[in-house]
């Protein structure tokens, strides 16, 4: 293999000072029962002092791998089985436990995906961060404990002392991450290796802490290496990026050279396939990555994604191993592909008229409505159980649809979406309040009493790929059986009309078969919406369609999804917590707080000022993977309130950055509405909040 | 906590209120029964109705279900016609004795199974597990009878070390102390295999969790690990299934009393069973479901007490 | 819901061969099959394998019961051949074990199925009546049935349904309360599907993995259960050979011929063995995959 060779090369030229952490053609392998796996062929990089590295990439190709490997932590199954891990200068594979526990937790940390299940349930948070000093600098308990009340206040945690005395189900899922955080810095290590450390943080909190983490690493002068499969999320905290396929590093450089000027096809695509900011379905359409990551099993010999590239060219890109190139005339910025030369100059925002969705004249005719509608669970209690608090879930909800339209619904976790989609399906029922469906009163229906037409008219396609379709049933067995109970068809004509759906989501006819298990999750979900498509329902609701899929996957469903809108003139309700997404597909929004509707329009009026306060935290706090895009950021302080309370005012007023005095506790704010239909509740008059947004944005 | 104390009180006491009722049906619904039972099977039909009429057992069942309440309530148990004497006499005497069994056999099983438990599920797949795992999964797959057998065959018959029968005589050729041996011995086997398991797959179960990672990532070592952090939070899922062997350990008993002639409850029950005293068998079931149902209000509470999300709410 | 019967056979037999096949990875596994298949083929050729009628008498043998060429492992204090006896009690318990155990899952499965899906106050009085049911202490149950039913095998089936199917109903309700918020529940809803098709065809499919190993463990502790209740002298009635029968009527003569209780015991206690160890290795390669 040449190109260990070749990098190694340019990585001693480059790299100055001698580094923190070095790979040199490290090779991870897991033995399983199919047999040995080389899941990281061949990686090498290096990280300076206080550098931050951030590792990119699709689910599977091996980011965790790395980062565990770096701990020296693989589990049973996971071996080294080649190559040389060194850190300042020393070979890890050398060390013995003693000495790895020496340098583990002390000069090489590590903060987790999950902070909740990171902490220790049963011990108090004060117990678990004073082992660390009491470890690795031997001081007593007292000082260790005030060691760490000065860390958990260098993470923002307000009120150290109280924190110390609580156990982990006692904080925020934001502030659990702050105490993992603190807890890995205690000792100030060289090197903090952070696995998506914001995956599944609501967006504000997750502005919050890469803020935090941007901000310590170079007050404690720390290098990072940043695990993520969000590039909005790299390019806040990082200075050089890996772009991590298959195992091996496609390409690697300054952030914002590679952002700004991707060479490897791999980095195309995936920049490609987000939706950015300022385009929508009109403008042009996503470009997923086709297939998706083979089987480490039998790896190719030449290039690993040769499989989805677009420029392969068999002849050249399959039959020899692949060199990786410096780019000329880029310091430090290398990619592995054997045609890197003969590619076409990238240009990433372009506009493919002919392929976008035209702007056609709907019918402008309700199908769904909302009319003040609550929903309020209240749980009942046994002899056996006291009865727990009432919870609040929708207030007040005044919505509408219109044929053919998307109406995106976005907020944060627990604003209410997931209720209201409940609602809408029958799940549920209202409070109060009306759901008017086409020429139905639904809303206090539940699914049981619906009639056959109703049923028919309304179909959902839900969040997670893996409870999405029964384990035991094949997808054949799971279509059909929609296909016959909502039209009411024999089986022969259900098992044509199956391959036809099939056929219509890109799923090959094969998959009939095919088990949940044996598809991937952007499979899983096209198996959902031929499902949800088989009674040609009027109402789709999708409730986070593609946030657990990857970028390259999730394109190619809100491609799907445009598509089959436009040729079966279906309204869709689409919800998420994507702001770019719902950008991109949406045509009206609204914007959800804690049970209410703060901010209502076409996404033209949603997306430009006014904003309502919220709505201006929450774009401003949206990562974005496009270089000099980068905006201010509000950060919103405290947490969501629980929905258990009654507040009188405003409801976003215990975070609100704008709050304008008591009258935002006290007093519900006025809904403002334009000619044009733009709703905005706040206290603060419209052409105010337009003046606040715009010295904002300056 | 004592919210939730006072409604598993309440709980304690519906459920007692329904097996007490379950058990007079199934025993005493039919009232002529009752009466031939205890004149046995030689009595004459006129006998029977007429000592049905003299113990009022032909009164309607409702009434007499609240009569025997109010008597067990008083702390009259009623008369046994196995034992013929008053169910109070005989009773607490052999729940004693079984008491002390059941104290010796827990007192052996509560270490052994969480250092067995413990050291097995603290590396899953090592040696020690696997041995430990399969030793445990035959000891508690051999019926107590059986083990018995074994056991009696080898520290009896052929190496002559221990008596065969602990009929808790004194003054024989065997102590008192040596006479509990094999009947310790055998609830020993049969409970201990399943414990250990328990708390082995709690142990393993934890040691997956990301705050062991979390911990063994911090540079802590392993004792530290498993002593610190792990330990506490696999007794949380243990202590319910420790606890609940206290009930095993009480009336499971009865065939380890069987085998070797021991005067305890379990024996009673059967005993009594076999000749059809309902009064002993009533008052006993009683008794021992009471047992239960505090040992589970007890393993909720330490439950609770363990589990900080459940303390602080 | 023929259609649907029929897809999940032909699913199930599918994942029955994979099964299988794991299986064979796992020592302990192997092992106890190989237990529990030596007795399953002992019950079902007893006619043939047995060389004595299992209850016939031999009174010359009285004198001297020990093995011997003729007895191979000796005679009973009824001069009955124990080797005889031993073969014919697995078809006992073979029969009787099995069947009680499957009883016991229609009935926990069903009460378990329809407290976790309806929840509410069905869910009240099916857990409350469970709980009840096992704050009894097993065997004292089985005492109580037995003693008001009478001994014969059908009893001791109704017996093992009370037991176990409790303790059912926990594990299926279990499942049943996680499965029925999965989103495949939700959308049978949404195209009107009824509470029994999504609790038997649905629901009811993914309730097998912890169930097979379950059903496992069970059996043994069933055919413990069985031989306890023979031991007592609760079990089936005499003469026919059951294997906790034979130790409680041997019992007595330990001291002198113990190899009349012995044999009898470990034929038991190698066939629970068997199941705990199949159990086992069920448990293990359903972790794995
Ligand atoms: N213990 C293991 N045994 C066998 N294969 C494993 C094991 N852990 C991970 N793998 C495989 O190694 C590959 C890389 O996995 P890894 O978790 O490192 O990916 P990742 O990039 O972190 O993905 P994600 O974005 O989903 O976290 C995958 O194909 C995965 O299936
Ligand atoms: S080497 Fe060939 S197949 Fe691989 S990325 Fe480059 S062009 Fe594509
Ligand atoms: S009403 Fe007050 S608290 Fe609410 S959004 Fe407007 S300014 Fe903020
Ligand atoms: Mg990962």
């Amino acid at each position: 293999m040449s190109s260990p060779a070749t990098l190694r090369k340019t990585a001693a030229v480059t790299v100055a000072a001698k580094p923190i952490l070095e790979l040199r053609d490290v090779k991870i392998s897991y033995i399983t029962r199919a047999g040995r796996i080389d899941v990281v062929p061949a990686l090498s990089f290096s990280l300076a002092k206080g550098e931050a590295l951030g590792l990119v990439g699709e689910s599977g190709c091996g980011k965790s791998t790395v980062a565990y490997a770096i701990m020296k932590y693989l589990g049973g199954a996971g071996r080294i089985t080649n190559g040389q891990i060194l850190f300042n200068g020393q070979d890890m594979a050398s060390m013995s436990e003693d000495q790895l526990r020496q340098i583990r937790g002390s000069k090489l940390a590590m903060v987790y995906q999950d902070p909740m299940s990171s902490l220790n349930p049963t011990m108090r948070i004060g117990r678990q961060l004073e082992e660390v000093p009491m470890l690795h600098m031997k001081v007593g308990r007292e000082e260790a404990r005030q060691r760490a009340i000065r860390f958990l206040g260098e993470v923002n945690l307000p009120d150290p002392e109280l924190i110390m005395e609580r156990y982990p189900h006692q904080l925020s899922g934001g502030q659990q991450q702050r105490v993992v955080i603190a807890m890995a810095l205690m000792a100030e290590p060289d090197l903090l290796v952070m696995d998506e450390p914001t995956t599944g943080l609501d967006v504000t909190v997750e502005a919050a802490v890469l803020d935090l983490v941007a901000q310590l690493r170079h007050k404690h002068d720390t290098a990072i290496i940043f695990i993520s499969h969000n590039l909005g999320t790299v390019l806040r905290v990082c200075d050089r990026v890996g772009v991590m396929y298959f195992g091996e590093l496609v390409e690697e450089g300054p952030i914002k050279e590679v952002f700004a000027n991707p060479r490897h096809p791999y980095t195309r695509g995936l920049l490609d396939s987000i939706p950015t900011m300022g385009a929508d379905k009109h403008s042009r359409r996503l470009s997923p990555i086709a297939g998706q990551v083979p089987s480490a099993l039998a790896r190719p010999v030449g290039c690993g994604f040769a499989s989805r590239c677009s420029f392969c060219e068999p002849a050249t890109c399959t039959t020899v191993p692949i060199p990786t190139i410096a780019i000329p005339g880029e310091a430090r910025h290398q990619a592995k592909c054997v045609r890197l030369s003969e590619l076409p100059p990238h240009r990433r925002f372009q506009v493919v008229p002919g392929e976008a969705t035209a702007e056609i004249a709907k019918s402008g005719e309700t199908v769904l409505g909302i009319d003040h509608l609550y929903k309020i669970y209240r749980p009942s209690g046994t002899i056996f159980d006291s009865k727990p608090a009432e919870v609040r879930a929708l207030t007040d909800i005044e919505l509408s649809a219109e044929r053919g339209r998307t109406l995106a619904i976005v907020g944060e976790s627990g604003c209410g979406k997931s209720s209201l989609a409940k609602v809408l399906t029958g799940i549920e029922v209202a409070t109060q309040g009306k759901v008017k469906l086409i020429d139905w009163e639904i809303g206090h229906v539940p699914v049981e009493k619906r009639n056959q037409a109703q049923k028919k008219s309304i179909q959902m396609v839900f969040q997670n790929p893996d409870s999405t379709l029964n384990p035991s049933h094949t997808v054949g067995f799971a279509i059909r059986r929609a296909l016959q109970r909502l039209r009411g068809i024999s089986a022969s004509q259900a098992k044509t009309q199956a391959a036809e759906l099939l056929r219509l989501v890109n799923l090959p006819m094969e998959f009939v078969n095919r088990r949940p298990r044996q598809l991937s999750g952007g499979q899983k979900q096209r198996v959902a919406i031929a499902r949800a498509l088989a009674g040609d329902p009027a109402l789709i609701i999708a409730d986070e369609p593609v946030s657990a899929l990857d970028v390259s996957v999730q394109a190619a469903i809100i491609n799907l999804l445009i598509d089959l809108q436009d040729k079966r003139d279906a309204t869709l309700v689409f919800i998420s917590h994507d702001l770019s997404v719902v950008r991109f597909l949406a045509d009206h929004v609204a914007v959800m707080y804690l049970g209410r509707v703060v901010e209502y329009g076409t996404v033209e009026q949603v997306y430009a000022p006014p904003y309502h306060p919220y709505t201006e935290a929450l774009l401003s706090a949206a990562p974005v993977a496009e270089v000099g895009k980068e905006r201010e950021r509000i950060i919103l302080e405290g947490t969501i309130p629980s929905a258990t309370k009654q507040i009188p005012g405003c409801p976003f007023a215990s975070r609100c950055p704008r709050k304008i005095g008591s009258i935002c506790d006290d007093q519900p704010p006025p809904e403002h509405v334009t000619q044009q239909g733009h709703r905005i509740a706040c206290h603060i008059p419209l052409g105010d909040l337009a003046k606040l947004n715009t010295r904002a944005a300056e | 906590m004592g919210a939730f104390a006072a409604r598993r009180l309440a709980a304690l006491i519906i459920t007692m209120m329904v097996v007490s009722m379950l058990i007079f049906a199934a025993f005493e619904w039919t009232p002529g029964q009752v009466a031939s039972k205890m004149l046995g099977p030689f009595a004459t039909p006129e006998q029977v109705e007429l000592l049905t009429e003299q113990m009022g057992l032909n009164r309607p069942a409702p009434v007499r279900y609240i009569e025997w309440v109010g008597n067990v309530l008083k702390g009259d148990l009623g008369y046994s016609t196995y034992f013929k004497t008053d169910v109070n006499n005989i009773i607490w005497d052999r729940l004693g004795n079984t008491l002390l069994l059941a104290s010796i056999a827990f007192a052996i099983i509560v270490p052994c199974s969480i250092i067995f438990g413990v050291a097995a599920g603290m590396r899953e797949g090592s040696k020690l597990d696997r041995t430990i795992s399969v030793l445990s999964i035959v000891t508690t797959s051999v019926p107590e009878f059986a083990s018995g057998v074994f056991l009696a065959t080898i520290f009896v018959i052929i190496l002559e070390w221990l008596p065969g029968a602990s009929t808790l005589e004194s003054g024989g050729d065997w102590s008192i102390a040596s006479q509990l041996v094999l009947p310790v011995a055998v609830m020993v086997l049969f409970d201990l295999g399943y414990v250990v398991r328990m708390v082995r797959a709690a142990m393993v179960d934890v040691m997956m969790k990301p705050y062991i990672r979390t911990a063994v990532l911090k540079g802590l070592g392993f004792r530290k690990v498993v002593l610190g952090h792990a330990l506490r939070n696999a007794m949380v899922v243990s202590l319910t299934v420790i606890l609940l062997q206290i009930n095993y350990l009480v009336a499971g008993v009865v065939v380890v009393e069987t085998i070797f002639a021991y005067p305890g409850f379990g024996h009673m029950i059967l005993e009594s069973a076999l000749s059809k005293d309902t009064a002993t068998v009533e008052a006993a079931t009683l008794i021992i479901v009471l047992i239960v149902v505090i040992t589970q209000i007890a393993g909720d509470l330490g439950y609770m007490w363990l589990n900080p999300r459940i303390r602080f709410k | 819901m023929a259609q649907a019967e029929q897809a999940l056979k032909v699913k199930s037999s599918g994942r029955f061969w994979r099964r299988l096949k794991l299986l064979t990875e796992s020592p302990i596994g192997v092992a106890g099959a190989m237990l529990v298949l030596f007795w399953v083929f002992v019950a079902i050729f007893a006619p043939w394998l047995a060389p004595y009628d299992p209850n016939a008498n031999n009174y010359e043998a009285l004198a001297d019961p020990l093995p011997n060429d003729m007895f191979l492992l000796g005679t009973d204090n009824q001069g009955r051949d124990i080797l005889s006896r031993i073969i014919w009690g697995s078809r006992t318990v073979l029969i009787v074990a099995p069947v009680a155990t499957f009883c016991a899952y229609v009935v926990g499965c069903i009460l378990g199925l329809l407290s976790g899906y309806y929840r509410g106050w069905v869910d009240s009085v099916i857990s409350r009546l469970a709980d009840i049911l096992l704050s009894f202490p097993a065997i004292v149950l089985y005492i109580l049935i037995i003693m008001r039913l009478g001994p014969s095998a059908i009893n001791v089936i109704v017996a093992v349904i009370f037991v176990a199917s409790p303790q059912i109903i926990r594990i299926v309700r279990g499942i049943t309360l996680e499965q029925r918020e999965l989103d495949y529940v939700t959308a049978a809803k949404m195209r009107g599907e009824s509470a029994i098709y999504i609790m038997l065809v649905e629901i009811l499919p993914n309730t097998r993995g912890p169930l097979i190993v379950d059903s496992c463990l069970r059996m043994g502790y069933t055919t413990i259960q069985i031989g306890v209740l023979g031991f007592l002298g609760l079990g089936l009635p005499p003469p026919d050979p059951d294997w906790g029968g034979m130790v409680q009527e041997t019992y007595s003569m330990m001291s002198t011929w113990p190899h009349m209780s012995l044999y009898p015991a470990i034929a038991i206690s190698s066939l629970v063995v068997g199941f705990s160890l199949l159990a086992d290795g069920l448990r293990e390669i359903s972790l794995r995959d």
